[in-house]
């Protein structure tokens, strides 16, 4: 389970490695040069590291409640606090509440001190089985 | 009459990036206040395997990207802008194996920030995949400057 990640296209584009300790997953996103968005400063572009750590949420959620579909998005928030620096990003994520069709999940992403987040992120997955109602 | 920045700027600030040229964006154009991007499909910017869809990441890079363009047309001008806050509601998965659009409008613009609204979609912006509400600061940088983010600490 813990290997959710590589088998999915776009977290493979990100390159992104999963570490499990017990059900909590930290995910990190080693720097690579396709990640920057402003390259005067240089900086990454805001949607990989929105990117990461949508799937960090999904793959945390994956783990925890195993479904046969993975968790589809129906509303995302990422507050970017931090500019992101060219090196290594890590997220972790915690499930506020899952029911029987949606799951709300908070994660935060960081570079060198956890307590420095670079980026935040609030969401909503759909857990549901039927096409028609999830996204 | 047509404005330079426009027409030889704009294009390059949206696939010019490393990431924005690894997703593949292409600048489709300005029309008023509203400016377009495409990304052509790709099997490798796929979310779920099973599905050949797009990653709703992808779709969030894309509307974080054409919101900034947006923010661009508004300014008539490049200056440096970071995303403040992004969210992005999705209503429906996307088509397989088919382009998506997005387009955005900076509807506000103060001296500080812009406020922007996006969509991304297959060719209907009224039948949207992706619906984005999004804040951009401008001036981001705070003067700091060329290589800042090399620099020790510049985490703070």
């Amino acid at each position: 389970m813990t290997d959710l990640l590589d088998t999915l296209p776009y977290a493979r584009f990100l390159g992104l490695q999963t570490r499990c300790e017990g059900d909590v997953l930290t995910v990190t996103m080693p720097f690579a040069d396709h990640l920057i968005g402003n390259p005067l400063l240089p900086a990454l572009h805001g949607g990989s590291t929105a990117a990461m750590l949508e799937l960090t949420a999904i793959a945390q959620v994956a783990l925890v409640w195993p479904r046969l579909r993975l968790p589809r998005p129906i509303t995302v928030t990422t507050a970017y606090l931090r500019s992101g620096r060219p090196q290594d990003v890590h997220a972790r994520a915690r499930i506020s509440r899952a029911g029987r069709r949606v799951a709300h999940v908070l994660a935060e992403a960081w570079q060198d001190d956890p307590a420095q987040p670079i980026a935040s992120l609030t969401a909503h997955f759909s857990l549901d089985h039927n096409p028609d109602l999830s996204p | 009459m047509s404005d330079p920045f426009l027409t030889d700027i704009l294009p390059q600030l949206a696939s010019g990036a490393a990431h924005t040229h690894a997703l593949g964006f292409t600048y489709e154009g300005v029309a008023g206040d509203r400016v377009r991007l495409r990304t052509p499909w790709r099997p490798d910017l796929v979310g779920d395997p099973g599905t050949e869809v797009f990653a709703g990441g992808l779709v969030t890079a894309m509307l974080d990207h054409v919101g900034g363009l947006a923010v661009w047309v508004a300014l008539r001008g490049f200056r440096p802008i970071a995303t403040l806050d992004l969210r992005v509601d999705y209503m429906r998965a996307a088509r397989p194996r088919v382009d998506l659009l997005a387009e955005a409008r900076c509807y506000r613009l103060t001296r500080t920030i812009g406020f922007v609204r996006a969509w991304a979609f297959e060719d209907d912006p009224a039948d949207p995949v992706a619906a984005a509400q999004s804040t951009y600061v401008v001036d981001s940088d705070g003067g700091r400057g060329i290589g800042a983010n090399r620099k020790p600490g510049a985490a703070a």
